[in-house]
């Protein structure tokens, strides 16, 4: 990449760019303060339910000692899921050398780390002593999988933070020089984290490269993930869980979910920013067009997830399916597979339903199809064990979440939508320089 | 009989009850001259020489509770195992009552289970007392992420409820649901003063896991658990494998015997977790299979 031909580039287009991608950040406006004030409205809301649950125990979910995790846990690796859209966006589609994706980079960053740290916190939310966190560190036993997944979290939200930060640098820089009128704090907080950029040629040098090595990086610790938190279920006897099938499984959901999840930050980031010369309908129709891609490499896990117990239907395992097909959570399982999944392959396959509208409507289906497909990959499994539940109150039996779950739940969305907000608040939601790059490049070519 | 009548358990704790036994017995022939010497064997089976006037008593009926690293080390020279002979299992239920009561837990999360179990649909069903299998291959220690819960020398598997940081993985993991979760604040008697030892399992301690123990501070005493002794039909024999010998507290026989001769299996043993809890198969029943009648 040649960053002396941004010099050479068209002034005027360069003012332009960064003016639209900077204008979000000194602007005040009262949608914006409103959004903030539900989001934390609803986070006080799941605050008072925990204070509860702290209180009286864990009595205040639904769980209890056969279904003894309930949606903490689903919706834990639901998040985590969601947080491997950064790996897809900047490292994978990035490598393959798919330019066109270069906008949706820092928006898929900022989604993957708001996922991982919910993640992280609602994993204490499901602990029964949480005043015991630290006994994770003291006595840490390396021999179990919560460790391992501990461990690459860890790893995967250090190196998350590294890539957005690294990429951010050049634009933290723009908003410390270019943006006038800013409070003092804000910047100061320029200044410090733009680690005295200068546009240096040879310091872009040094952030390409790192952001190379952070990409490459990336993938497997990403992978990895999803990959240990399947084995958090897989490394057990209970029927759906003890199978072989569940890495890969899970990684291709959660590259789907992700997906689907960039093209509703895109829309509402698109519409509410006024940035539709940067997010085009071209980028909805690839993202459109990847998603089938995920979708159809999910469902053939899908298959393989499903298709050797039911052809056997062998004890705890036949139990496990006749529940799901034509059991209590049948409802659940069909709207799932059939909405959440193979009705978005074929509606998109056609190009105009990979319009922005459309795309929405079809990528909210995917989200909460993937949101209850982790709920039926949970808790049905649980209330199958291998000898049978006799001689238990009737709560015992059943799982429906109590108001404290869905509280905390709900203020966890909230979270991760508070975290991406913030971000795209401070920073350019756009990368500015890679932008301008870019168009350089393109510039270069013709 | 009564059940206290059952707890001389001959067979287990030679070291401390041999101890004790000379040690009272010293006693008796209490002297003051204090050059008299007394010979007496010591915990780890040497005979000792020493002043007749030195010799205290020791409780040995209520030993002290082990402290939580005590609890992490098992009875030295001792694999505990239990036999359940399911056709003496006539769903009694004092097992679960007598555990209930030693262990101050609320009948919401009992450690132990009688369950009808039918194997097909031609068979009859029978009772199944299920509790802790203590495996040798234990789910629950492997997945523990802090060494909460843990297998001792002796093969019982306990909890460190002061540890617990309450992830429920081992709840997960156990394929026999053995564990039971302190969902809210234990309903336990307010003056309950004893120290916390894993052996005893009490107190309880709200956002822990917990489940049967094998009651090892009963073993400590020589004495058998308390569901062995409170069971009316003697259904459950527990004993040392390493002298194979287990006893009901009517009869004491030797294990290896007593399966080879009643065809002793282990429940699920393609599970590979290597339970330390056997079943003799419900043949030639003593009681005809009697539904629960549905009132609690």
């Amino acid at each position: 990449m040649n960053n002396n031909l941004t010099f050479q580039q068209d002034s005027s287009t360069i003012t332009s760019i960064e003016n639209d991608l900077l204008r979000h950040i000194p602007a005040k406006s009262k949608k914006f303060n409103i959004w903030i004030g539900i989001l934390l409205i609803i986070i006080a809301i799941g605050a008072f339910a925990y204070y509860r649950q702290i209180r009286y125990g864990l009595i205040v979910t639904a769980m209890r000692d056969y279904t003894s995790w309930g949606i903490y846990i689903s919706n834990f690796v639901f998040f985590v899921a969601i947080s491997l859209v950064g790996s897809l966006v900047s490292c994978i589609l990035k490598l393959s050398n798919a330019k066109w994706s270069i906008p949706l980079t820092r928006i898929s960053e900022i989604i993957a780390i708001a996922a991982i740290i919910c993640a992280s916190i609602i994993i204490i939310v499901d602990m029964g002593r949480p005043d015991r966190f630290v006994n994770v560190l003291v006595h840490m036993r390396i021999q179990s999988p919560i460790i391992w997944d501990v461990i690459i979290i860890a790893t995967y939200l250090a190196l998350s933070f590294l890539m957005l930060y690294v990429s951010l640098i050049p634009d933290i820089a723009l908003c410390r020089d270019k943006i006038p009128n800013l409070p003092k704090w804000q910047k100061k907080f320029y200044r410090i984290f733009a680690v005295n950029w200068k546009s240096d040629p040879k310091q872009y040098k040094i952030i390409n490269h790192l952001i190379a090595i952070l990409s490459v990086l990336i993938i497997p610790v990403a992978f990895a993930i999803h990959t240990v938190t399947s084995w958090l279920f897989s490394t057990t006897w209970r029927p759906g869980w003890d199978s072989t099938n569940l890495g890969p499984y899970f990684v291709s959901g959660a590259l789907m979910a992700g997906a689907a999840v960039i093209i509703v930050a895109m829309y509402f980031i698109r519409r509410h920013m006024a940035l539709e010369r940067y997010l085009t309908e071209k980028h909805f129709d690839n993202m459109g067009r990847l998603l089938v891609l995920l979708s159809l490499i999910y469902l053939y896990f899908n298959i393989n997830e499903y298709l050797g117990p039911t052809f056997k239907m062998v004890g705890v395992e036949e139990e496990h399916i006749t529940e799901l097909f034509f059991g209590k959570y049948a409802f659940m399982y069909w709207l799932v597979q059939i909405f959440g999944l193979l009705i978005p392959i074929i509606v998109l396959v056609f190009r105009k339903m990979r319009k922005p509208l459309p795309l929405l409507i079809i990528s909210g289906l995917v989200i909460l199809g993937a949101w209850f497909k982790r709920f039926l990959i949970v808790i049905p499994s649980l209330q199958h064990p291998y000898l049978p539940i006799q001689d238990v109150q009737d709560s015992y039996r059943y799982y429906v979440p109590t108001w404290e779950e869905w509280a905390i739940t709900m203020a966890s969305f909230a979270g991760v939508l508070l975290i991406i907000t913030i971000l795209i608040k401070l920073f350019p939601v756009i990368p500015i320089w890679e932008t301008i790059e870019e168009n350089s490049n393109k510039i270069e070519s013709t | 009989m009564k059940s206290e009548e059952r707890r001389s358990f001959l067979k287990l704790g030679l070291a401390l009850g041999g101890t004790a036994l000379t040690g009272v017995g010293c006693l008796n022939s209490k002297s003051d001259q204090s050059e008299e010497k007394v010979k007496l064997l010591s915990t780890d089976g040497k005979l000792v020489e020493v002043d007749a006037s030195k010799i205290q008593e020791v409780d040995h009926h209520h030993h002290h509770a082990m402290s939580r690293s005590e609890s992490r080390e098992g009875i030295p020279g001792k694999k505990f195992v239990m036999v359940v002979d399911l056709a003496r299992c006539g769903n009694a239920r004092k097992c679960i009552e007598s555990c209930e009561k030693a262990h101050h837990i609320p009948h919401s999360r009992p450690f132990i289970k009688v369950l009808k179990i039918q194997d097909n649909p031609d068979s009859s069903p029978y009772w199944m007392p299920k509790k802790c299998y203590q495996c040798d291959n234990p789910p629950c220690v492997k997945v523990c992420p802090v060494s909460a819960t843990y297998k001792r020398s002796d093969g019982i598997v306990l909890i460190d409820n002061e540890r617990c940081i309450g992830c429920r993985f081992c709840m997960s993991a156990c394929p026999y649901s053995a564990r039971v979760f302190n969902w809210s604040a234990p309903e336990q008697p307010a003056d309950y003063d004893l120290p916390y030892s894993p052996e005893t399992s009490v107190p309880s301690k709200i956002g822990t896991v917990e489940k049967c123990d094998f009651c090892p501070d009963m073993l400590r005493d020589d004495k058998l658990p308390h569901c062995v002794t409170s069971c009316p039909n003697g259904a459950l024999y527990f004993g040392d494998k390493m002298a194979d010998s287990v006893t009901n507290g009517d009869e004491t026989v030797r294990f290896r015997k007593l399966l080879e001769d009643k065809g002793g299996y282990r429940y699920l043993e393609e599970l590979g977790t290597e339970p330390n809890v056997y079943y003799l198969p419900p043949v030639d029943r003593m009681f005809p299979f009697e539904e629960m009648e549905e009132d609690s």
